[in-house]
């Protein structure tokens, strides 16, 4: 019983947390009771050994990749902000994001480019702003295990270093990242929808 | 003085009237109809709730159809078509977009982790626990509610503790009097005698109400029954209708001294814990215990943690590897009037059962299903899948082929490569690249 404010109060800055992330009450309610529930043993944030227990996704090849970005700069604890921020980069683009948008105001987490952002940082693993065809390599044999030899792996990536590289220095920038994938539905491929 | 007077009528009064009314017709298997008609007025209660919730609910907020929908609207088409997939196709920079939603779908939301809590139910059943997303409707639900707690904690709650007490002590005493006993078929009758009032009276503690099905496959001597688990009430909703010998480890404590009793009265089978751990050990003794005919049949949960009662996960094949006949037995919770979920991870055994006793009732049905054996050719672990789908199918539940021990331990490498090798096989499939293997 009660209403429904009385849930969302448990939840510590909730105000900025919504206005950071943009998502409804009722998703931040909804994130909440799932970050409790990960939290197993109620210490109040998240750690690495609390991801890698859900099943789907330690079968995930991306797993491990995926598991730290939520971690940045090496950190261990993962609190309900951090989880959250992460995961408004997935958050579907309303039309009302773009419209009525400040344009001096911080881009938000879920637009084209921190969704692309995304994607590039599980590349980039040394962070260096550029994906090498070394780092290309190693995310292609997470992806395919042990099924592909060595010279076709690094004949695939050496293709396409080649065909997103624009400025001849053998790794892709983000500019360049982003051009290539200019023409996909982004905000189709990397959202997910919260429902109620 | 008075006061003390007083105060020792109503005890007796109320004494009498649970021995009258509870304790001896359980004793003769009788039932005098005052659950069912318990549970007539709660029914038509909570119907009335839903109604008036119905019409106080506000149209954009949406009442969910089934009780195990997600809360991301998810895209299940398979691999090939999330990366927009023919097969051969080339690499490309967004394959990983296909790979990082699913997994951010997983954290946001999985498969097993929501087996590991308390089944959502699509409307509100008068009890605050599951009252996650109701808002205040109206002054009137107010008052039932207030009611409804009066006559669970002031009413209810007094009398089931003094049945279980009264069950737990008489389990305790009858099986250590009947221990004394030779061995002989007496005995045997005394036991099983002992142990069905005590159940009985056990599951009229929790407001139990039980609907058997198919009772001419219940289990038979020298086999094992193999069922889903969703709470330790199982296994007295199955010791109601037949006796069974059960496999566990030793426990201290309040279990402890129960285990000991019965242990007297009829063989059950009960492990230290570090012999759980020689799994030969384990089968060896269950071997034993089945090949002699005249001993009750085992009792075993495979998947080997309790799950929420919305699916059936892995069954482990060590029970399936001792060998002879496999009664399976499906068993379904009915949500509505209480929870009967033990979330071992959120409440310890005493506030478990302090819930499971102000609920409403305890409603399920069992499903006994034909007996299974090994067929030839069959391995462990392809009879227990078999066993599984019988069971989920019988209970409506869904199938998993999660272990549930996955919430303590972590996933095997090979579910991770089946993923690897789909992937690749849309990569190399149809030669698009120089490929020395074909």
């Amino acid at each position: 019983m009660g209403s429904r404010s009385s849930h969302a109060a448990r939840i510590p800055d909730v105000d900025s947390i919504r206005r950071e992330t943009g998502f409804s009450q009722a998703s931040l309610l909804r994130l909440y009771h799932r970050f409790r529930a990960l939290d197993w043993n109620e210490k109040g944030y998240l750690s690495r050994v609390d991801l890698q227990q859900i099943g789907a996704l330690a079968v995930n090849p991306l797993g491990d990749r995926i598991i730290d970005s939520f971690f940045p700069d090496g950190s261990l604890h993962l609190d309900f902000p951090g989880f959250v921020r992460v995961l408004a980069r997935f958050r579907p683009v309303d039309d009302e994001d773009n419209g009525n948008r400040d344009p001096k105001e911080p881009e938000p987490l879920n637009s084209r480019m921190n969704k692309l952002r995304f994607a590039f940082q599980l590349y980039d693993l040394d962070r260096d702003g550029k994906i090498s065809r070394q780092e290309m390599l190693q995310v292609l044999r997470l992806m395919v295990g042990v099924q592909v030899t060595e010279e076709q792996l690094e004949s695939i990536a050496d293709r396409t270093v080649q065909e997103a590289d624009e400025d001849g220095d053998g790794a892709v920038s983000f500019l360049e990242f982003a051009k290539s994938l200019e023409k996909m539905n982004i905000e189709q491929k990397m959202s997910i929808r919260i429902l109620k | 003085m008075d006061g003390a007077e007083l105060a020792g009528k109503i005890v007796y009064t109320w004494l009498t009237l649970v021995l009258g009314f509870i304790l001896l017709p359980s004793a003769f298997g009788v039932s005098l109809g005052i659950s069912e008609l318990y549970m007539k007025i709660l029914v038509k209660t909570l119907e009335w709730a839903t109604l008036r919730i119905e019409k106080g609910v506000s149209k954009e907020s949406v009442l969910k159809n089934s009780a195990s929908v997600g809360i991301i609207q998810r895209d299940e088409s398979p691999m090939e078509k999330g990366l927009s997939g023919l097969r051969g196709r080339d690499f490309e920079l967004s394959d990983v977009f296909y790979f990082s939603k699913k997994g951010l779908e997983a954290i946001v939301e999985d498969e097993v982790t929501q087996r590991f809590s308390s089944e959502e139910l699509v409307s509100w059943n008068l009890l605050t626990r599951t009252n996650v997303n109701f808002q205040y409707i109206s002054p009137k639900l107010t008052m039932v509610w207030v009611l409804g707690v009066i006559v669970r904690y002031c009413v209810l709650l007094p009398l089931r503790v003094t049945l279980a007490f009264i069950g737990i002590s008489f389990l305790v005493i009858g099986t250590t009097l009947v221990g004394q006993l030779p061995e002989s078929s007496l005995k045997n009758r005394l036991s099983e005698l002992v142990h069905l009032t005590c159940c009985r009276i056990c599951v009229r503690a929790l407001s139990g109400t039980i609907h058997y099905h198919n009772k001419q496959y219940r289990p038979q001597k020298g086999g094992i029954c193999v069922a889903n688990h969703t709470s330790p009430i199982d296994v007295l909703i199955l010791t109601t209708d037949g006796c069974y010998a059960m496999v566990g480890q030793v426990h201290g404590g309040l279990m402890g001294i129960i285990q000991r009793a019965m242990v007297k009265a009829c063989p059950h089978v009960w492990f230290e814990r570090s012999e759980m751990k020689d799994r030969h050990l384990v089968t060896e003794r269950l071997r034993e215990h089945i090949a002699d005919k005249k001993k009750l049949p085992i009792l075993i949960f495979p998947e080997g943690t309790c799950i929420n009662n919305t699916s059936v996960m892995m069954f482990k094949k060590g029970s399936f590897e001792i060998g002879g006949t496999i009664y399976p037995v499906a068993i379904k919770y009915n949500p509505q009037f209480g929870d009967a979920f033990w979330n071992s991870s959120k409440y310890n055994m005493v506030s478990y059962l302090l819930r499971v006793m102000t609920s409403w009732a305890i409603v399920c049905d069992v499903w006994y299903m034909p007996p299974m054996t090994r067929e030839e050719g069959e391995d462990a672990v392809q009879f227990a899948n078999r066993v599984k789908s019988a069971i989920a199918i019988q209970g409506g539940l869904t199938e998993l082929p999660w272990d549930g021990g996955l919430k303590r331990a972590k996933v095997k490498d090979t579910y991770k490569e089946e993923q690897q090798k789909n992937y690749s096989k849309m990569l190399v499939g149809n030669g698009s690249l120089n490929s020395e293997l074909d």
